[in-house]
């Protein structure tokens, strides 16, 4: 029972971080109806401004604001400069982009900051609480995470929810055509959907690192399962993000914690999931069975 | 997903050759004979393409006997690389599918190699490498049914979790696959034939790495000519209408399903050869020889070629083998370590990706046909005049 509180733990709290990916990229898919494959490389970008900040002697909070920053600036620059032409085009040609992207990145990050393993710290411990005479699987770390996560979704509700950009935001997003003619700058729009959408990437890249190990293809894993995710969720909707994130945190750490040798068959399982969710119900586990996808 | 495609009007006047999409314009020109151009090749596909399997193996073995051992090496590579990239510019370029995964694919191909030739007593080379074909065949299917109902980002996105996924059961099943570690293979030796052909040819020495520089480009040749035939049959035709026009395709009575899983098929069949004749050239098949930059490296090749062009995966192949080694120098030269050096490939094929994308969407092979049409229905609009 103890092990089986634990594994539920321990998947809750990834599930969070896959969560927070999954979202990054559904908010990207609103705007521009492009998956940003190169999330994972910008965010893994980000973490290793973060490291040399942190190694050089910086607090880790000055750190993650800088690497949040950075994240906004990356993403903006990334959407005006090379996603812009492809916008609207024919989707291979924005696939492959953002694929081009992903490479250019993550082998521009081994060229800077090295290709070795580095570690990354916890600004909170990572021995689980007392309860009763057990330890449990959660962490001062892993409330950090959760907290995090779910700090940046209620700004996110609030933006979209009850401010004048949030608006135009979801205008844009809505009718392109329509926005443009009230009056709404689209292009800017698309630019700072792009931005927050990075800096929630570039934060649950800063999560996933904290207490282990980094190095430039640290990331390719949680692409998938942020990808795995949003398509629970129907990729179009935040909330089944969020959902399709902590039940893949779930569905993951079940797998590797009662299969014999299971942390090899991870992502194995993220890809059984993925299949069988795009055959079964491709629009996510919330479409209704008439909202058939084209 | 077509009503995205307008077509691009190259010249008025030449309607029927105006390539659908610009990015596929390579796979799309009609061949010199089709168009009834002057032309001193065969009229009959089947011939024109067995003689320039022929004239390609002319050029193979003179090339593989003019250059050092070292280049040989390099052309083996070539070999495996443009065996995958032909497949996989037939699935992207003629059906519009995009595939991530078949480094996964040419795993598959180079386990079951490596398998079959670590029995006591292997079967012949040629059994092998059919044997891993059929293997990537079967998985193929399976990814395929799969992949024929998906596009775009979302088959993106299940190819990715594909290459990212199926390494990792290599590591599961460590004791059957080698884990980490992987699989050493043991390239079966030269046969008499083959050194007393060379001995004929050029008298180089007929050392074990010749030989398998030559399987590599007798597959190169046996899997190009089928595809090239493929692309210009009824198969390929039918493709095109799958990737142009679903709906005018499916009332024409084409099972759009079943097309989609064949061109997947199909190009899984490459990857595994590829992989098989991979495992053959690296003497090793281990999860780090398939890695996610694989796969794109392979997009990479058909991309600047331009997607749909057999000879334009040629010449993205020749790029991924020759061009490592020369911004690697370049890069040694800027005073970068030798891991950061090495590291200078892919960035430049994740640039390049991403400026093709934007500036010559049509890629190397389509640009130019693309100017070379509209320069031929210029000179055809003056010249007859109305």
């Amino acid at each position: 029972m103890q092990y089986f509180v634990n594994v539920t733990l321990t998947g809750l709290t990834e599930g969070m971080v896959y969560a927070a990916f999954a979202l990054a990229l559904v908010l990207i898919w609103r705007s521009t109806r492009i998956v940003n494959f190169a999330q994972g490389s910008m965010a893994a970008a980000t973490t290793f401004i973060a490291l040399a900040l942190i190694q050089d002697g910086q607090s880790y909070w000055v750190a993650l604001v800088v690497a949040l920053v950075s994240g906004f600036v990356l993403g903006a620059v990334v959407e005006r400069v090379v996603i812009r032409p492809v916008e609207g085009g024919p989707e291979l040609n924005a696939v492959i982009v953002a694929l081009g992207l992903f490479v250019a990145i993550q082998a521009a990050i081994a060229i800077v900051f090295g290709s070795s393993f580095q570690s990354f710290p916890t600004p909170f411990g990572l021995e689980g609480f007392q309860v009763g005479d057990d330890r449990i699987a959660l962490t001062p770390t892993s409330l950090y995470v959760i907290g995090s996560v779910l700090l940046v979704m209620a700004l996110l509700v609030v933006l979209f929810r009850f401010t004048r950009v949030g608006l135009a935001m979801r205008a844009a997003a809505f009718g392109q055509e329509v926005a443009r003619l009230l009056g709404v700058k689209v292009g800017r729009m698309l630019t700072l959907g792009w931005a927050l959408a990075a800096v929630v990437g570039s934060l649950a890249g800063l999560l996933i690192a904290g207490g282990e190990f980094v190095y430039p293809a640290y990331m390719d894993s949680l692409i998938v399962f942020g990808f795995v995710a949003a398509i629970l969720g129907g990729l179009d909707s935040p909330v089944g993000a969020v959902v399709g994130g902590l039940l893949l945190g779930l569905a993951l750490s079940y797998v590797s914690g009662y299969v014999e040798r299971g942390s090899a068959l991870v992502n194995v399982a993220a890809l059984v999931i993925l299949m069988v969710v795009l055959l079964v119900r491709p629009g996510g586990i919330f479409a209704s069975s008439t909202a058939r996808r084209a | 997903m077509s009503d995205l495609q307008g077509p691009t009007s190259v010249v008025a006047g030449a309607a029927t050759d105006d390539p659908p999409t610009a990015a596929t314009a390579a796979a799309d020109a009609p061949s010199a004979a089709a168009t009834g151009g002057r032309t001193l090749l065969p009229r009959s596909t089947l011939l024109r393409h067995l003689l320039l399997v022929v004239v390609g193996a002319v050029a193979a073995v003179v090339l593989l006997e003019v250059t050092d051992p070292f280049t040989n090496s390099q052309l083996a590579t070539l070999s495996y690389y443009a065996i995958a990239a032909g497949g996989l510019t037939v699935l992207t370029g003629m059906n519009g599918q995009i595939s991530l995964g078949h480094g996964a694919l040419m795993a598959v191909g180079a386990y079951t190699t490596a398998l079959f030739l670590s029995a006591d007593e292997p079967l012949p080379l040629p059994v092998v490498l059919l044997a891993s074909t059929v293997v990537a065949i079967a998985v193929g299917a399976l990814v395929g049914v799969a992949a024929a109902r998906l596009h775009g980002p979302y088959l993106a996105g299940a190819t990715l979790a594909l290459a990212v996924g199926l390494p990792g059961l290599a590591i599961y099943f460590n004791d059957w696959l080698g884990g980490d570690q992987g699989l050493r293979v043991r390239a079966p030796r030269a046969p008499e034939w083959f050194e007393a052909f060379i001995d004929a040819v050029s008298g180089n020495p007929a050392t074990n790495t010749k030989w398998l520089a030559y399987v590599g480009a007798i597959c190169l040749l046996v899997t190009w000519f089928v595809l090239a035939n493929l692309v210009r049959s009824r198969i390929g035709r039918t493709w095109r209408a799958v990737r142009d026009q679903e709906v005018a395709a499916e009332l024409a009575g084409i099972h759009l399903g079943a097309w989609r899983v064949l061109a997947f098929v199909v190009s899984a069949a490459a990857a595994g050869l590829a992989g098989g004749v991979l495992a053959l050239v690296v003497r090793l098949a281990a999860p780090s020889g398939f890695t996610l930059v694989l796969s794109l490296s392979l997009l990479t090749a058909i991309v600047i070629g331009g997607l749909g062009s057999l000879l334009g995966a040629l010449l993205g192949s020749a790029l991924l083998v020759f061009l490592p080694p020369f911004v690697t120098d370049l890069g040694s030269g800027w005073g970068l370590d030798s891991t950061e050096a090495a590291q200078l490939a892919p960035f430049v094929y994740g640039v390049v990706l991403v400026l093709a994308m934007i500036f010559a969407p049509a890629g190397l092979v389509g640009t130019l046909r693309m100017r070379w049409l509209a320069h031929r229905a210029t000179r055809a609009a003056r010249s007859t005049p109305g």
